[in-house]
């Protein structure tokens, strides 16, 4: 089975990841800008992230076969350094132009603090005047409020809900989400956020519409296989293989291929210039039958 | 070589190509461009837009159009290159370049927030830029690349770094070349800049590879023997039949 990991931080993560995402099925993943585990100083280390992310993270990636795509914004963390956040508005209509780039994000609240709304809603008028969705990253503390107002305020600035991807939804938030037409992507991720098997019982209450799974490793605990364990986990406990396929793989491809930017042909059918840039002189063939590896037949991740 | 004939040719291979819509939209941001004062707002949003608007196939170049390029440009071959490659290349040409500082500080601009593709398609534009003379930290800098296809546009089918580098530096080039697997034969320039340092350093690494019973790359006997001595080229046959012992 194909599947896309649409929120993972790669640029944390090692070549031993990159190899076990490809061997277990993974062929496109989203790396969202975020920060970096430690706010940044200056306007030139935002630059440099930006350029990474559309330069050679995408390089990274190919050399394993699998397509790299980034949303662009500023995190609702560093948005609390005021001064700094508005230079930074400034380079990002640059950056968020750029090929590749599938949508505005991960943006919204941390703290819910006066600077964090602020550079939240500029961001999303961004989004509107560039025609891209709209990833959210919803706060861990004061969960539901923080997801309501998240998307509060993204009606009020005029976006429509089939345009915005809610990230880190659980049970308690996964309800509103849905019922207001947004797109709901759950994390799977150790201890903080879901479990793979609360994921798969979200799956039989919710079925497959407008509900997204993702890792979102990064530097912190995390598993780049989140994925690719969900997807087996929901075969195992009986789920419909076109409700895996929905959640794991062709939601991502419906709610961020309105962007333009995000085609399933461009990893299946690659351009013959891409093939050349990207792919020239390693020996990963694409379109190869993916295997399952014995570290995704373990794995419960609880 | 002068950018007017340069420009020509690529319109040329344009009207040919592109769509209309696509023709459209850069003729319009050609003139919006001219208009603007410096000019280059518009060519940095439409730089980044240029896939989306004009598609990604390959440039067609037939025998007559190589001929075209090499008048207009010694040594430049198109073959390829894609279209959107082409109409960035000419969105670059159009930045004005009078003021030869000015220039340089705009074009570092675009390449600090160039995606791979973009970095691709300007350094392999290189060859084309006015103020060829200002632009050896820049051709070193893309040799320095870890990304291939980057290190690629700079060293490959591209005249700039034989006709640019200084001789430490190209012979860096033609190493690391042979380190990240890159095909030697499509460097520019090869036999005319091969020299009795290169020579040893190639002999040197053939040597080190040998002893580590790891395969020599092919392309590495070829580099090295137009620039050794009598007693290097000994050593060079004396590897090389060795080696092919080992790995018929
Ligand atoms: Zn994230």
């Amino acid at each position: 089975m194909k599947l896309i990991d649409p929120h993972v931080h790669m640029s944390a993560r090692t070549t031993d990841d990159y190899e076990a995402m490809r061997d277990a099925g993974v062929v496109a993943v989203i790396e969202p800008a975020f920060w970096v585990g430690q706010p940044r100083t200056t306007l030139g280390s935002f630059q440099d992230y930006y350029a990474s992310l559309i330069g050679w993270e995408r390089f990274r990636a190919a050399q394993f076969g699998i397509r790299h795509y980034c949303t662009m914004g500023l995190n609702s963390k560093e948005a609390n350094n005021e001064a700094l956040a508005a230079e930074v508005l400034e380079i990002l209509p640059l950056f968020a132009s750029k090929d590749g780039v599938v949508a505005i994000g991960e943006i919204g609240y941390d703290d819910q603090t006066p600077a964090e709304d602020k550079v939240f809603r500029k961001q999303l008028e961004l989004a509107k005047e560039l025609k891209l969705p709209v990833m959210i990253h919803t706060p861990h503390r004061d969960k539901k409020r923080g997801t309501a107002r998240s998307m509060d305020v993204c009606i009020e600035h005029g976006l429509k809900p089939s345009s915005v991807i809610v990230d880190h939804n659980n049970e308690e938030t996964v309800k509103e989400c849905l019922d207001r037409g947004f797109w709901a992507a759950f994390t799977i991720y150790p201890k903080t956020k879901m479990g793979n098997e609360r994921m798969v019982e979200v799956v039989r209450t919710y079925g497959k519409e407008r509900i997204i799974v993702d890792s979102s490793a990064d530097w912190g605990v995390s598993d780049p296989l989140a994925v690719p364990k969900t997807a087996r986990l929901m075969l195992e406990r009986g789920i419909p293989k076109d409700q895996v396929e929905a959640t794991c793989y062709g939601n991502a491809i419906l709610a961020y291929g309105p962007s333009g930017q995000f085609n399933e042909s461009d990893w299946l059918t690659p351009a013959s210039i891409d093939q050349r840039m990207l792919f020239e002189g390693n020996s990963v063939l694409r379109g190869q039958q993916p295997k399952i590896e014995d570290r995704v037949t373990k794995g419960l991740i609880s | 070589m002068s950018t007017t004939a340069i420009t020509a040719l690529l319109d040329s291979w344009l009207n040919r190509q592109l769509a209309d819509d696509a023709a459209a939209w850069l003729r319009e941001t050609l003139q919006r461009s001219e208009l603007d004062g410096a000019g280059t707002r518009a060519l940095f949003i439409a730089f980044s837009l240029t896939g989306r608007r004009c598609g990604r196939v390959d440039l067609l170049v037939n025998d007559s159009d190589k001929k075209a390029a090499d008048a207009a440009r010694p040594l430049w071959n198109p073959s390829g290159w894609s279209l959107d490659q082409v109409v960035r290349t000419r969105l670059v040409l159009a930045i004005p370049a009078t003021e030869p500082r000015v220039w340089l500080t705009i074009m570092d601009q675009l390449f600090a927030a160039a995606g791979l593709e973009e970095l691709v398609a300007l350094y392999q534009a290189l060859p084309l830029l006015p103020h060829q003379a200002l632009l050896a930290p820049r051709i070193a800098e893309g040799l320095r690349s870890n990304m291939t296809a980057v290190f690629n546009a700079v060293a490959l089918n591209n005249p700039i770094a034989s006709e640019q580098l200084t001789i430490d530096a190209w012979n860096q080039l033609i190493l690391k070349a042979l380190f990240v697997n890159s095909p030697v034969k499509r460097i520019v320039g090869a036999e005319r800049r091969a020299n009795g340092v290169l020579a040893q350093m190639l002999i040197d690494y053939a040597r080190e590879r040998y002893a580590a019973k790891r395969p020599i790359p092919v392309d590495l006997w070829d580099a090295a023997r137009p620039g050794c001595d009598a007693r290097q080229r000994v050593d060079l046959d004396q590897l090389q039949a060795s080696a092919s012992a080992v790995t018929p």
